[in-house]
């Protein structure tokens, strides 16, 4: 009984917190999005004097000829096929990597480092997919999301191999099972938690990027959705309650997916814990 | 010994790389060396005239350099560090029997899906020097807040804790992947034992979370020393140049389009991570193998 | 469980061969089948840009039916100039594009990029003092765009009214006035340091000052003869930066005020000055009617009383890369954009800031003040074009040497010190003869 009691004030405690730590600056956001102009450029927690919300929600969806539902097109195209073929090939190469030592192992090792520490070289890249017939198409923007991507996955990948006990290799490779059918049924339903993880940050990232698609993707029929805040922030003037309208429509639905899909994560990585 | 290599050759094959490493290979590493001979050069862009090691020499005579060398570390430091800990902490928290789980993790992982500009105007809101909220509840409590990006001593120390803030929902879910991913058996093992929740993270939690400490640890370091995108929204590497990193000040090298020498900044970036970063990982890798 | 994760896997695999197989690029050279042409436009993103640039296409597609125009959108500042240098430099540009004339137009390599217009048609319109600042080496290669603008003290004339002050002429007369400002309890001079960019205004917009002083400072900079630092005139800029404030003239908490804020601040008589663009009326009137006639302008006052004027920017301007298919049209483009009524359009979408730069081109009667009041220089001939606008030479970091002596955490003479050497930095990195 007393355990139960404290444990509802831990549980009240928490909430709290992570109320007032991580959903203040979201209200602001929130309540700057609802302003009009004038008192938006305040950018401060006053309540709003009148509320154009649906003036400012069409404002921004019909800015430039309706540039933010391409915008939304283009990034979830973006998004899931680059993740896609990421999980595939870095989990495929971090388990090599994890389970055959040698100088092949250690050259990719240093790769991957080198991966995370370089910062992508824009324009050879951009003179790199001319020569290759790729510059400014999706597939273009597709692989090299996937390249800047990959040391980052298979990172998180070896790290989680090497906790997948050998044993069971030898036990499937006694069942003659090898290679990339060792990997596809045996390793790679193990590794479901992390590559949830994977999932989940890398689409966050290749949603939310924005400098790559500015330079390797222009145009507005390419436009991706981070690129949309540009229509409302410039250097000289800021339209506020536009650009956060703009900020809360292109953040929501990835949060909402990520509520949605939350329960199911749960119930996927509990399947995947490894028995024994 | 041929034997098992030849399994190893088998069960392991190195076509498993391929397409990793095609895709990698041709449109990260062949232009990122095109780009390392440009930091020779001094390069407009649309021409280049070689210049030897002079880039080089002028990086290294940027005035404000080592205060960007310090700044650097400490912003590495605290934030990858911060991560690791509340990561953790929160990890374990989201993934205990709490009712409201569901809803934290979404309250912690929200900050991730925020782009970077949103959350640099939105703090730098809260913590403006009059109207921000954070110098008001400091004023409720009797505090006197200051200008806290205003004011050197401060700019560098509030970003980092911003980007603490957007960055530690990342870690925990790489913590709740790593905590999942323990078999149940381990705990079932302890609790026969009759081990209190503490024992029970100290010798089964922690241990076996390893590889999340691991990829928590390299990707937030090296992320921190490479980190310039928070800190140029929100100060600019400012007031004045108190606020600057080695990346930032690359970076407004590259956005006053002097390309060779930001590339030839970027080689001596790479060159500083990569003798911090190898050891590190070296190490860290040694233990997991241990483990 | 199953058949979801094999439906799920099943879309996935659709959308990536759908998006691998799908081309991105739409556009075809050439007329189509009507005859129609279509121009892409790349213009920045700021709103009187966006404003004027559809006010001039959609009179210019009116005049010309057999020509459309596609305006498309960059963000502006310095990663705005690299995206102009990456598509110039790829052979990815627009067929027609606008940018900042003077310095920043030198460092597109306009002989090598853009096509050269001297003696076109479509500079027929164009007031011949323009022109240096779209060439290089005796060849033009714009038309202006939008209108001049100055950069100098926006101020109140509400406040100006109620204390009985006058518009100053010298320095010393600023210092008066602000300080009957101060003393009626109104801050005297907006500061915004949150938008780096606007520290810079003290030092840039005194330049008709330096010039009046030391006529030849600029072609002695650009040869590494003249210093800020050395120079009394040009150093004076960061003198009065620091000079405002540590006389405490500055509202509170101006090192996190952004460009917005400071314009709100003006127009409601909070603040009294603010050393700025002009340029940053015009946006404001549509939601503040009140910006048109209470904000002023007048140039940034020097010593003698007998030398005062104001600084001028002038028009960036409309290019053509020589990479576009549809050179015709594009030059069609450019002499309406360059015309008298390309002018009366732009007149009616956007306040203009200042003058045109287009033969025959008027003000309109309803002209904002800050407008008339920049047109009197004008027209009384006390007017100088910005430093960047007469020399190449421009270092990238003064908005925070700028930032850093404005608070006061460096003193002016290590400030004009520190940007010499910025300068330096840049001039070497151009390849410029004699650095």
């Amino acid at each position: 009984m007393r355990e139960g009691i404290r444990r509802l004030g831990v549980e009240a405690v928490v909430l709290v917190a992570a109320t007032v730590i991580f959903l203040i600056p979201f209200a602001l956001m929130l309540l700057t999005a609802v302003k009009d102009q004038t008192q938006a450029v305040d950018l401060d927690f006053a309540w709003p004097t009148s509320w154009p919300v649906v003036e400012n929600f069409m404002a921004v969806v019909e800015a430039r000829d309706y540039v933010l539902l391409r915008a939304y097109v283009n990034s979830t195209v973006i998004t899931v096929a680059s993740v896609t073929l990421l999980v595939i090939f870095a989990a495929m190469a971090a388990f090599v990597l994890q389970r055959r030592p040698g100088r092949v192992a250690r050259a990719a090792d240093f790769l991957v480092l080198s991966g995370l520490i370089i910062p992508p070289a824009v324009v050879p890249t951009i003179w790199l997919l001319q020569a290759l017939g790729l510059f400014k198409t999706l597939p273009g923007m597709i692989l090299a999301e996937v390249a800047f991507h990959l040391s980052f996955a298979m990172l998180l990948f070896r790290a989680f191999v090497a906790a997948i006990p050998r044993e069971l290799d030898e036990a499937a490779q006694i069942d003659g099972c090898t290679g990339f059918r060792l990997f596809f049924r045996v390793i790679f339903p193990l590794l479901r938690p992390v590559t949830i993880t994977v999932i989940l940050v890398s689409s966050v990232n290749i949603f939310n990027d924005f400098v790559n698609p500015l330079y390797l993707l222009p145009g507005d029929e390419n436009a991706t959705v981070q690129v949309t805040l540009y229509n409302f922030q410039s250097q000289y003037n800021t339209q506020w309650n536009l650009l956060f309208m703009d900020i809360v429509l292109i953040t929501i639905p990835p949060l909402l997916l990520f509520v949605f899909f939350n329960r199911k994560i749960v119930a996927g990585m509990t399947a995947g814990a490894i028995k024994g | 010994m041929t034997g098992q290599a030849a399994r190893r050759r088998s069960a392991y094959p190195y076509a498993l790389y391929l397409p990793a490493a095609v895709v990698f290979l041709v449109i990260f590493l062949v232009p990122t060396v095109m780009a390392f001979y440009f930091a020779l050069t001094r390069w407009t862009l649309f021409d280049s005239t070689f210049v030897g090691l002079d880039n080089f020499r002028d990086f290294l005579a940027e005035q404000n350099l080592r205060v960007g060398f310090v700044n650097t570390l400490v912003y590495a430091v605290l934030t990858s560090g911060l991560k690791v800990v509340l990561g953790l902490l929160l990890g374990v928290l989201l993934t205990s029997k709490l009712r409201l789980r569901g809803f934290l993790r979404s309250v912690v992982f929200f900050p991730t899906l925020v782009s970077t500009v949103a959350v640099g105007i939105t703090f730098s809101m809260l913590l403006k020097p009059q109207t921000g909220l954070v110098n008001q509840a400091l004023a409720l409590v009797g505090i006197d807040g200051r200008d806290w990006l205003g004011d050197a001593a401060t700019a560098l120390l509030s970003v980092a804790l911003v980007d603490v803030w957007k960055g530690v929902g990342l870690a925990t879910v790489i913590y709740i992947a790593g905590i999942m991913s323990i078999p149940t058996e381990f705990y079932q093992a302890v609790a026969v034992d009759g081990g209190s929740a503490w024992h029970r993270f100290r010798h089964i939690t922690l241990p076996l979370s390893w590889p999340a400490t691991y990829s928590v640890i390299i990707l937030s370091f090296i992320g921190g020393l490479r980190s310039f995108d928070l800190i140029w929204t929100m100060t600019r590497g400012g007031p004045g140049f108190t606020s600057d990193t080695i990346a930032s000040i690359i970076y407004k090298q590259y956005q006053a389009g002097f390309f060779g020498l930001s590339t030839a900044g970027n080689v001596l970036l790479f060159l500083i991570v990569t003798a911090i970063a190898v050891p590190l990982n070296h190490y860290l890798g040694k233990r997991q193998v241990a483990m | 469980m199953k058949t979801s994760h094999r439906t799920m896997g099943a879309a996935l695999t659709v959308l990536t061969i759908a998006a691998l197989t799908s081309c991105g690029s739409g556009s075809d050279a050439g007329p189509s089948a009507d005859g129609t042409v279509t121009l892409k436009f790349l213009v920045d993103n700021s709103q009187a840009t966006v404003s004027t640039a559809k006010a001039l296409t959609d009179a210019f597609m009116r005049a010309d039916p057999t020509i459309k125009i596609e305006t498309e959108i960059r963000p502006g500042g310095s990663e705005g100039d690299n995206i102009i240098k990456t598509r110039l430099s790829t052979g990815d540009m627009s067929d027609v594009f606008w940018y900042n004339s003077g310095s920043l137009l030198q460092a597109l390599n306009p002989g090598q990029t853009l096509v050269d217009l001297t003696g076109d048609p479509a500079l027929a319109n164009v007031q011949k003092d323009f022109l240096p600042v779209v060439s290089q080496d005796g060849k033009a290669y714009g038309v202006p765009a939008g209108t001049a603008m100055g950069g100098g003290i926006l101020y109140n004339r509400k406040v100006y009214d109620k204390l009985g002050l006058e518009v100053p002429k010298t320095w010393a007369d600023f210092m008066a006035n602000n300080d009957k400002i101060k003393a009626a309890g109104i801050a005297p001079v907006i500061s915004t340091f949150k938008d780096t960019w606007t520290s810079q205004l003290f030092v840039l917009g005194d330049y008709y000052n330096v010039q009046a002083a030391a006529p030849a400072f600029a072609q002695d900079y650009t040869a590494n003869k003249a210093k800020f630092a050395t120079t009394p005139a040009a150093r004076a800029g960061f003198d009065h930066l620091a000079e405002v404030h540590a006389k405490g003239l500055l509202q509170e908490g101006f090192g996190s005020a952004t460009a917005d804020q400071g314009m709100k601040l003006l127009v409601e008589g909070k603040g009294a000055h603010y050393p700025m663009l002009s340029a940053q009326v015009p946006p404001l009137v549509a939601t503040t009617p009140a910006a048109a006639t209470d904000i002023g302008f007048f140039g940034i006052p020097g010593a003698d009383a007998a030398k005062n004027g104001a600084t001028l920017w002038e028009p960036a301007g409309v290019y053509i890369p020589k990479t576009t298919e549809k050179l015709d049209a594009a030059k069609k483009f450019l002499a309406f954009v360059a015309s008298p009524a390309a002018a009366e359009a732009m007149n009616k979408a956007v306040q203009p800031a200042g003058p045109y730069r287009i033969e025959g081109a008027k003000l309109p009667d309803d002209a904002i003040q800050v407008a008339k009041d920049l047109q009197t220089y004008v027209d009384e001939g006390r007017t100088a074009p910005a430093l960047e606008f007469v020399s190449p030479v421009k270092g990238p970091s003064l908005e925070q040497i700028t930032v850093a002596v404005g608070s006061g955490l460096t003193t002016p003479e290590e400030g004009a010190a520190q940007y010499d050497k910025d300068v330096e930095k840049q001039a070497k990195q151009l390849g410029l003869a004699g650095w």
